[in-house]
């Protein structure tokens, strides 16, 4: 999968011109991408796209090498019983994970993200960050899901969280650096929109919500700003910069909202796997369940599609 | 801001919405309504029927009686008659039960109504279904609940009810405004003659049916449909005690005239070119959605809609790129499709003079932006429009347009951008958008509106006043003010 066209080269933002949210403002207008309706056509190509946005993850403790094969069979083989669909775009893993990911996902297309620099607190010195990403890049990794410094940021030391940001990215080498901003802990819209900025400034290929450990994760209003914040940042710069909500997304109906907001803020050009994914683990089945449903008319049992 | 800004977003192509028609299998449309006079539906004295019809598609949905002279005065006869007999000695709280229940059935059929609304009136369903009627049932609702407590709202004084009142009410929210002018009306107690516009009359005569089935007493409402003629008639007929008018200022102002000298008191809702105005510290994204929902809602038939648009200069080619790539997401059309954003133009009238003022606005020097989104070959359509490069002495800054045309302007200071506000005949309503409070402040205490609202547009609320100064009208309606045009204040007994 191709990055982006337009190189990154890190420069500081001016944070006086980082604009300003209205969180009222930011609901209703969700509220509005919610009551869009999506029916027939429209919707199978919709469960489709996201189907092949997903990056699948399993960030457990307890994950083995043997839970990560079966995750790679899944996200190689979503459905056999319904041909001609797309496989996910990636799974996401732990570092330690990585080469048994790699092993099993061999030329399938399925990119390998990686997770990384102290995920999901960051509470680990900058070196042992660069460290982890280096070693996930050589295991094979080729996306990089790395947190900020949360503290770092709230804080106020945002050449802190600047600095790092451009060191990962560098570390990352030819790995599509992501960067998980891990909004339910940065608390407002108005800070959700400012490390949006920083993040992109510092190198970011694509922007995240959330690591999945902390509530809040994904929300409409909290991606609804950070694709405020690319497509600024691509008026202004022109690079494309990708989007990736994640956590807290389990059914079809909620990811094709998303879908509704994305095509409705930053348009056509991003809606493909390469500049937007979901981070999620349950939400593929239920789109396979809800496919199965616009092709028969009825739902099946869940028994009848792979947990995992 | 950067001075150019090559990098395009594109909406056009991809994935698209599917159609997703609301349903009209539910929907029951009679082929002829006649007048409702007395709790009956009664055929007009002269036999004159008009059409109305659908501005999605030029069908035409039904035929309505047209009340001629003789019929408003039977329809004030049976007003007068109820209000003599039953209603003015009933029990407040009696009086009350008939509202909700009013606002009950309506929300029982509030599915029925909104497609009536937007087959009659071309705006979209999303709009009919989530504002205009959820809306006209809690209008309802909220005056119910004061037809037994009007001497709280009116401390040491007595009111009473004026007797019958003559109601014309406008075609860009049909049954809402009905509401607006039948609740508080009934509550404090007085009986009614409601005339509706003549190109969307078939929710008020819907409405008759919910009032009948209500079993209010034969001629508290009565319901008259005709064009301007049988306005008249109700302004003029001497046994009319308050005439409620919503509509054009040109209206108005012969209302104002053709009463004058008698003892009829009058609440006129007449036109606005509202400043919506946009500081550079506001939230911008936010601001231009109220931008958008400000001149582009109800397809900008709406009174107190943001048509005039004040942006300070700092911001305002990052507002109007911004302004323009929403354009670009709306979607006119099918006004029954749930994803419509922008309906139908309500009439051929309406749609030839919102293009006489794109020709003037072009004419004048402005230059004109539109949406690239195609509209249907038949019906009555206008894409959403943008005028930058006017002045304050530009006309399509100037008149009430009543379409989806915006005129954008700069300032520089807080004092100009006041001036320039204020500056219009009109004083309906306006926008402030800041992150200060304190601007907040100073802009809502001197611009001179009936309603300003502060990073928002176009909120509507029944326990909110609503009404205008200069020649945007005189009266209240809504909220506690709203009684007080349909009562007589007497000294406490």
């Amino acid at each position: 999968m191709s990055l982006s066209a337009v190189p990154a080269s890190p420069h500081f933002p001016d944070l006086s011109r980082v604009a300003l949210v209205d969180e009222v403002g930011v609901n209703e207008r969700v509220a509005r991408f919610q009551s869009r309706s999506i029916k027939n056509e429209s919707k199978n190509d919709a469960l489709k796209l996201i189907l092949s946005m997903i990056d699948l993850t399993t960030l457990e403790g307890q994950d083995t090498p043997g839970k990560v094969r079966q995750l790679c069979q899944k996200a190689m083989h979503l459905h056999d019983a319904m041909p001609g669909l797309p496989h996910v775009a990636a799974v996401c893993v732990y570092p330690t994970m990585v080469s048994v990911a790699k092993k099993a996902l061999g030329a399938s297309g399925i990119n390998i993200a990686s997770v990384a620099t102290a995920f999901p607190s960051g509470m680990a010195p900058r070196h042992i960050k660069l460290e982890e990403t280096k070693i996930a890049v050589a295991e094979g990794a080729n996306e990089i899901d790395m947190v900020i410094s949360r503290g770092a940021f709230l804080a106020g030391e945002y050449g802190y969280v600047f600095d790092e940001i451009a060191a990962i990215k560098e570390a990352c080498g030819d790995a599509h650096l992501k960067v998980i901003l891990e909004t339910g802990e940065i608390g407002t819209l108005d800070r959700v929109r400012r490390a949006s900025v920083l993040a992109m400034h510092a190198g970011a290929d694509f922007i995240k919500t959330s690591t999945g450990k902390i509530q809040p994760a994904a929300t409409l209003p909290v991606t609804l700003v950070m694709l405020q914040a690319i497509r600024d940042y691509f008026r202004e710069t022109g690079r494309m910069v990708g989007m990736k909500p994640a956590g807290g997304i389990s059914n079809a109906k909620l990811a094709i909202h998303y879908l509704v907001m994305l095509r409705e803020t930053l348009g056509n050009a991003w809606m493909t796997p390469q500049w937007y994914r979901f981070g999620a683990s349950s939400l593929a089945n239920d789109v396979l369940m809800q496919l199965r449903k616009q092709q028969t008319g009825v739902y099946q049992s869940a028994d009848y599609f792979s947990k995992d | 801001m950067v001075e150019s800004q090559p990098n395009k977003l594109a909406f056009d192509s991809g994935w698209a919405y599917s159609p997703a028609p609301e349903s009209t299998d539910h929907v029951h449309i009679d082929k002829k309504y006649d007048l409702f006079i007395g709790g009956e539906f009664v055929a007009p004295v002269k036999g004159g029927y008009f059409e109305t019809i659908n501005p999605a598609t030029e069908e035409v949905l039904s035929s309505v009686a047209e009340a001629t002279d003789a019929d408003v005065d039977r329809a004030v006869k049976a007003a007068r008659k109820a209000y003599r007999g039953a209603w003015s000695k009933m029990n407040a709280a009696e009086r009350g039960k008939y509202i909700f229940r009013i606002a009950r059935i309506l929300q029982e059929r509030a599915r029925e109504f909104s497609v009536i609304e937007s087959l009659d009136g071309g705006k979209p369903i999303r709009e009919s279904r989530d504002i205009d009627i959820p809306l006209a049932a809690a209008h309802f609702f909220y005056y119910a609940g004061w037809a037994d407590k009007l001497g709280y709202a009116f401390p040491g004084r007595t009111p009473k009810a004026l007797g019958v009142a003559g109601q014309i009410i406008p075609w860009n929210f049909p049954l809402l405004m009905a509401a607006w002018k039948i609740a508080p009306a009934l509550a404090c107690g007085n009986t009614v003659v409601l005339k509706p516009a003549e190109t969307t009359p078939l929710t008020a005569m819907k409405l008759a049916e919910v009032i009948r089935d209500a079993g209010l007493p034969p001629g508290v409402v009565n319901i008259v449909t005709g064009a301007g003629k049988t306005g008249a008639a109700i302004v003029n007929h001497p046994d009319v005690d308050k005439i409620a008018f919503t509509g054009s200022t040109d209206v108005g102002r012969l209302i104002q005239r053709a009463i004058a000298g008698t003892k009829k008191k009058y609440t006129l809702e007449l036109g606005g070119k509202a400043a919506n105005i946009i500081f550079a510290d506001a939230a911008i994204d936010q601001a231009v959605e109220g931008i958008v929902n400000g001149i582009f809602f109800n397809q900008g038939h709406v009174c107190c809609a943001g048509s005039r648009l004040f942006v300070q200069e700092s911001v305002a080619d990052e507002v109007i790129q911004k302004l323009k790539d929403r354009m670009e997401t709306l979607i006119v059309g099918d006004p029954l499709d749930k994803n419509t954003d922008v309906g139908a133009i309500n009439s051929a009238p309406q749609l030839e003079k919102i293009e006489s003022y794109l020709k003037i606005g072009q004419q004048e020097g402005a230059e004109m932006y539109q949406s690239s989104c195609p509209v249907p070959k038949r019906g009555y359509w206008c894409r959403p429009t943008i005028f930058t490069g006017v002045s304050q002495s530009n006309r399509v800054v100037q008149e009430e347009i009543f379409g989806p045309v915006l005129a954008i302007q700069t300032f520089r200071t807080l004092e100009e951008g006041l001036t320039k506000a204020n500056n219009t005949p009109y004083g309906l309503s306006g926008g402030v958008w800041t992150d200060k409070g304190a601007k907040i402040f100073k802009m809502t205490q001197q611009v001179r509106a009936g309603v300003i609202w502060a990073n928002t547009f176009n909120k509507f609320d029944p326990t909110s006043p609503f009404g205008g100064y200069k020649e945007s009208g005189v009266g209240r309606e809504g909220g506690l003010h709203g009684l007080g045009a349909y009562v007589r204040l007497e000294p406490q007994s």
